[in-house]
């Protein structure tokens, strides 16, 4: 069984076709990087993996359970499926510990005891055990983010779903979050990262996937995807984003015509 | 050095250019003549004003005197407690409100939208007199709970419901959108998101707007008086204007409005706090 598995997805913004066609499946244990240029639907098709994003045609079984079926109670299979954003959407009127357990207590009716010891261990996890009674605010970019993980580890996921978790954030900040992904990979967590870290996808994916205009362009081991793409789409893409000092003028404008 | 100096539509045949004031002089100069303006109409009020007969009409200690101990222990009283029920009142109403503008169910949205637009079109006073006669017309055989209060509490109630419902609602579309997602992708229901995330996020931003309403609400409690208030129900504005027709004097309106202030200022005083405290939290 797969821990995801899409068949034939569609996701339509109103006249606008976001996702068309797309298959992929992802097994237990396995990371799977996602990248793409922006506005490829990277993030609508991570996004419609736990139904952030309904989507307009096909199929996503997660862990089984095929949650575009309208009686898949969605709340159930999200406690599964853990989540990091972005903009790490702490919640900012709660402390870090408390951002860690109130989910623990209220969908896992956990006892306080027992949310607070798994709250501190994941905290211990991503090293910011010093920090549980601190507000958000009072963390830096790159610490929000690592709460953000333990606080979805907290759930105990069996996967987890990166949406761009190092694009917020200022550049020295992004190897403490990279680093805790990575410890997170050793311990064999099933995960799918949208990610424009190369070097990382590189490093730690068991596959790359390359998204251009909402279909699956190219899908491989990094080496391949990223070291020997076959797809022009997939060369000129990595071209921009490894050597963005090379793009000349002549490029920029064959590619956006005016 | 001609084009450096500004047009001056006046300066026909104007002076020299060494003759033109500095900026800095420019400006003590303008100042100066501020200070002027204000002495001036200052000391002119203050000589023209007959001061003896308006410390006559205005400030009779006796007349004041006589006021209390009546004037706080029922007239304020009164008034801040028609304050706090219409508030009572219309933030749990406005609550309502402000959940249905936001349902997904449409005709929650237009119940919502109709009465937030109906209510805010209204004077006051005419939806009192709606609570406090219209109602008790056509349904002779009830009651308002609680007499002239009930009536005061719905029928201001209703109007600051209103504007409540607007506050709140921009409150709640005031926290990100992610914090909602958040808390859904770790299992939480739309309802306790809301109830545990949401709302609590949103109340911290419409607590300083929410004061303001306190603050108008305080100054319609005026209005009761049109429901026929007793001795035991009577609030500030009604109190002094009985003591004014009986004394023909207009003291007792000065002592309701420093007791007016008396809640008020504190209020916006503690407004000002809030937003200052909300603008370095973020």
């Amino acid at each position: 069984m797969n821990a995801i598995s899409i068949n034939g997805l569609h996701k339509s913004f109103g006249p606008v076709e976001v996702l068309r066609g797309i298959d992929l499946e992802v097994r237990y244990g396995e990371v799977v990087c996602v990248i793409g240029p922006s506005g490829s639907g990277k993030s609508t098709l991570l996004r419609c993996v736990n139904l952030l994003e309904e989507p307009s045609r096909g199929s996503i079984h997660v862990a089984g359970v095929e949650i575009t079926d309208p009686d898949c109670d969605i709340d159930r299979v999200r406690r599964r499926i853990g989540m990091v954003f972005q903009q790490f959407n702490l919640f900012g009127h709660l402390t870090v510990r408390e951002n860690l357990t109130i989910a623990q207590r209220r969908v896992l009716r956990r006892s306080r005891a027992e949310a607070n010891r798994v709250a501190m261990e994941n905290l211990d996890r991503v090293g910011l055990a010093v920090k549980a009674d601190a507000y958000p605010a009072q963390l830096s970019g790159g610490q929000q983010q690592r709460v953000a993980i333990a606080r979805s580890l907290a759930m105990g996921p069996e996967l987890m779903l990166f949406d761009e978790p190092t694009s917020a954030l200022d550049p020295e900040l992004v190897g403490e979050v990279l680093a805790v992904m990575r410890g997170l990979v050793a311990d064999g967590m099933t995960m799918m990262v949208v990610t424009h870290e190369m070097s990382f996808a590189r490093e730690v994916a068991d596959r790359v996937v390359f998204m251009d205009g909402g279909v699956l362009v190219e899908s491989g081991p990094p080496a391949d995807v990223l070291g020997a793409p076959r797809e022009a789409r997939t060369r000129e893409f990595l071209h921009r984003v490894l050597e963005p000092t090379r793009v000349s003028e002549e490029e920029i404008e064959a590619h956006h015509p005016a | 050095m001609a084009q450096l100096v500004e047009p001056a539509p006046a300066a026909e045949g104007a002076p020299p250019p060494h003759r033109r004031l500095g900026r800095r002089q420019r400006q003590r100069l303008v100042r100066g003549v501020q200070y002027l303006v204000f002495v001036a109409v200052v000391l002119t009020v203050a000589l023209a004003a007959d001061w003896g007969r308006l410390a006559d009409a205005f400030f009779r200690l006796d007349i004041a005197r006589g006021m209390f101990p009546d004037v706080v222990l029922v007239a304020l009283r009164n008034t801040v407690t028609y304050t706090l029920l219409a508030f009572a009142f219309g933030l749990a109403l406005g609550m309502v409100l402000a959940l249905m503008r936001l349902s997904s169910v449409a005709p929650y949205r237009w119940v919502a939208t109709a009465y937030v637009e109906l209510f805010r079109g209204l004077p006051a006073l005419l939806v009192l007199f709606m609570v406090g006669y219209g109602i008790p017309l056509t349904f002779p055989e009830r009651e308002i709970p609680g007499g002239v209060y009930g009536s005061v509490m719905i029928g201001l109630g209703l109007t600051a419901a209103a504007y409540m419902a607007e506050t709140i609602r921009a409150g709640i579309q005031a926290v990100a959108r992610g914090q909602m997602e958040a808390a859904r992708t770790l299992g939480m229901s739309y309802t306790w998101a809301m109830i545990s995330i949401i709302l609590p996020q949103a109340f911290r931003v419409v607590i300083p707007p929410l004061t303001n309403e306190i603050i108008l609400l305080t100054k319609d409690t005026s209005l009761a008086y049109v429901l026929g208030v007793t001795a035991g129900t009577i609030e500030l504005t009604k109190f002094s204007g009985d003591v004014l027709n009986q004394r023909v004097n207009p003291t007792p309106l000065v002592v309701a409005g420093l007791l007016y202030l008396a809640i008020t200022l504190p209020l916006s005083q503690l407004v000002r706090r809030l937003e200052l405290r909300a603008a370095k939290a973020r």
